[in-house]
């Protein structure tokens, strides 16, 4: 697709309730239905009545085997009483940092560094490869970073090789550590997301502005700041949502790597609604972790959406 | 863009600098699976001879040959259930007229934004009551249910810039709506379709926690599954572990090499579109 193409899917997609009707379109058809039925009765059986009785749950106390009992607010209440439940939304706004603050900032900064050569050869080679990462599922990335944060796993080895052989540890079996090496593999997987989105957005900046301001004299600060950035704003927004839901619905990397330990110290609220749910018959409890994630997701993707300039969204 | 020597050298230097802290890990995997397991200590090795019999083990008492067929049997049922649903209603929303469309719209749409902790929970007891869990169609189902967000509103985004008067044409020789669809706008849409079900195809081959809390019989397991439980049963055999996840992989990976343009274009292009 190309750019064109995309900024109008995008706006078209926008703006369905304003002028999305082509001139010539046919009458209103009871048909129509028959094509849209389909998809929607699989999408409302399996996703959409479900996430309504999520809702439901959550206001029981249930184990799953016995009779639903009415709990009111207390499964709400119990987030942010309970240390373990509010430990897991803090954990989630640690993985935030590494998983969203670090990669977008690293990305623009490698994206101030290569914007002024766009037409670099081999640029495709280099997507290709910094892109790798998003496509292996995210268990096997799970067993990859379990053996590299092992005890004689290649981070250990990069220390005592660089003499710093007293910092070695068991990096996931360490309180300490645990949390910051799994957000660290957030980083690893977005950083390639980040630079891409980032490139691809230079990519559709006027070549003629960057002249314009290297005729009047621009360094590589200014042009980045003056030209760039700006011009980024949109493919910034779509990082940071991808980047900080990554993070929110962290899940899988948790389960393989520690399943909330040591102690829990890297428990996740994906994490603490799945186990109490299906391993400690909470679940009551867990709807409602379940439900305060999903607002919270859904807040944070509105907020960031008023980032996108109005003029393409 | 004229730029000098110097910031192109810094540039290539920048750019190869992320994509060998990108690739390190996954090399170091790839040799860690060839590695005979008795030299493996978790580290990064290059080896030097080449134990391909991981590959062997891992398949053999891994029982990935089972996962594996798992995981083809559900992606294939997914993608060809959810271009067949995504491609009627996503004609629908693009091209006819009827009353809720922006409401009905609206709603598939949310499901983009919903993480599956919003629903897996009921719809692990749904399924149960059902007498469906622990089947093949607890997870296509399911998953294709997941897709349908993103499918319909790919295909209607798609099926919106198909020129109008082809369409028309067509109408005027008397085509009806579903011959329009088949014959006039599906043929040329074929690269959309394609591009979306890739990335189907990635996300439910990848997919791990539907069939974590739905599946339970060992043979049932899906490739991810199947390793994770793998893992927890071999924790320290690294070569074994590095086969197992090469080879969970693998099938994606190749994929992606071959299509990657479509990849990363349906990837960048498509979400960030929402």
């Amino acid at each position: 697709m190309t750019t064109g193409e995309r900024v109008t899917a995008r706006s078209r997609a926008a703006g369905a309730t304003r002028s999305a009707a082509p001139s010539r379109r046919p009458k209103r058809s009871w048909k129509a239905y028959l094509y849209v039925l389909p998809a929607f009765a699989v999408f409302a059986l399996f996703l959409g009545v479900p996430t309504l009785q999520t809702v439901q749950y959550s206001f029981y106390t249930w184990d799953g085997i016995s009779r639903a009992t009415a709990a009111g607010l207390s499964n709400y209440a119990a987030v942010l009483q309970d240390p373990e439940l509010r430990g897991a939304f803090l954990h989630a706004g640690v993985l935030m940092v590494f998983y969203a603050a670090i990669p977008v900032l690293l990305g623009l900064l490698l994206t101030m560094v290569i914007s002024r050569a766009n037409a670099l050869r081999g640029m495709s080679a280099f997507r290709t490869v910094l892109f790798l990462p998003q496509v292996i599922a995210s268990v096997v990335v799970a067993t990859i970073w379990v053996s590299i944060y092992s005890q004689n796993g290649l981070l250990n080895q990069l220390l005592d090789g660089v003499g710093l052989g007293s910092l070695t540890r068991v990096w996931l079996g360490d309180y300490g550590t645990a949390l910051i090496a799994i957000g660290f593999v957030g980083t690893w997987l977005n950083i390639g997301l980040c630079v891409v989105l980032f490139v691809s957005g230079v990519g559709n900046i006027q070549p003629e502005l960057f002249e314009a301001a290297r005729m009047d004299g621009a360094g590589a600060l200014q042009e980045f700041f003056g030209i760039t950035l700006p011009a980024l704003r949109g493919q910034i927004a779509v990082a940071l949502t991808l980047t900080v839901t990554s993070a929110l619905k962290t899940f899988d990397l948790v389960y393989v790597t520690t399943r909330g330990g040591p102690g829990t110290s890297t428990t996740v609220p994906a994490f603490e609604a799945y186990n109490r749910a299906f391993n400690t018959g909470q679940v009551g409890a867990a709807a409602a972790v379940a439900v305060i994630l999903t607002i919270v997701i859904m807040i944070i993707t509105a907020l960031i959406g008023r980032l996108q300039p109005k003029d393409v969204a | 863009m004229r730029i000098t020597a110097r910031e192109k050298v810094v540039s290539y230097v920048v750019l190869t600098v992320f994509a060998v802290f990108a690739i390190l890990p996954l090399i170091g995997v790839l040799f860690s699976s060839v590695l005979p397991a008795s030299a493996n200590d978790g580290g990064f090795h290059v080896p030097t001879t080449f134990a391909f019999g991981n590959y062997l083990a891992a398949w053999t008492q891994g029982h990935f040959a089972a996962y594996l067929l798992s995981s083809v049997l559900v992606t294939v049922s997914v993608v060809i259930l959810t271009i067949l649903l995504s491609v009627l209603a996503g004609f629908a929303f693009a091209r006819l007229s009827f009353i809720g469309t922006n409401i009905i719209f609206f709603v598939l749409l949310a499901g983009l934004m919903l993480p599956a902790e919003a629903f897996i929970i009921p719809l692990y007891f749904d399924l149960r009551g059902a007498d469906l869990t622990d089947t093949y169609a607890s997870l296509i189902l399911p998953q294709t249910a997941q897709s349908l967000a993103f499918g319909v509103f790919w295909m209607r985004n798609q099926f919106r810039l198909f020129p109008s008067d082809v369409i028309e044409a067509a109408r005027l020789d008397g085509a009806s709506d579903l011959r329009v669809l088949w014959r006039v706008i599906v043929p040329p849409s074929v690269p959309a379709i394609a591009t979306m079900s890739v990335l189907v195809a990635m996300w439910t081959w990848n997919e791990f926690l539907t069939p974590l809390v739905m599946i339970t019989t060992d043979s049932r397991r899906t490739a991810p599954l199947g390793l994770a439980f793998f893992q927890g049963e071999h924790t320290t055999n690294y070569s074994l572990l590095s086969a197992a996840g090469v080879l969970v992989a693998l099938p994606i990976v190749v994929l992606y090499f071959v299509l990657q343009r479509r990849f990363i274009n349906g990837m960048v292009g498509g979400i960030s579109s929402r």
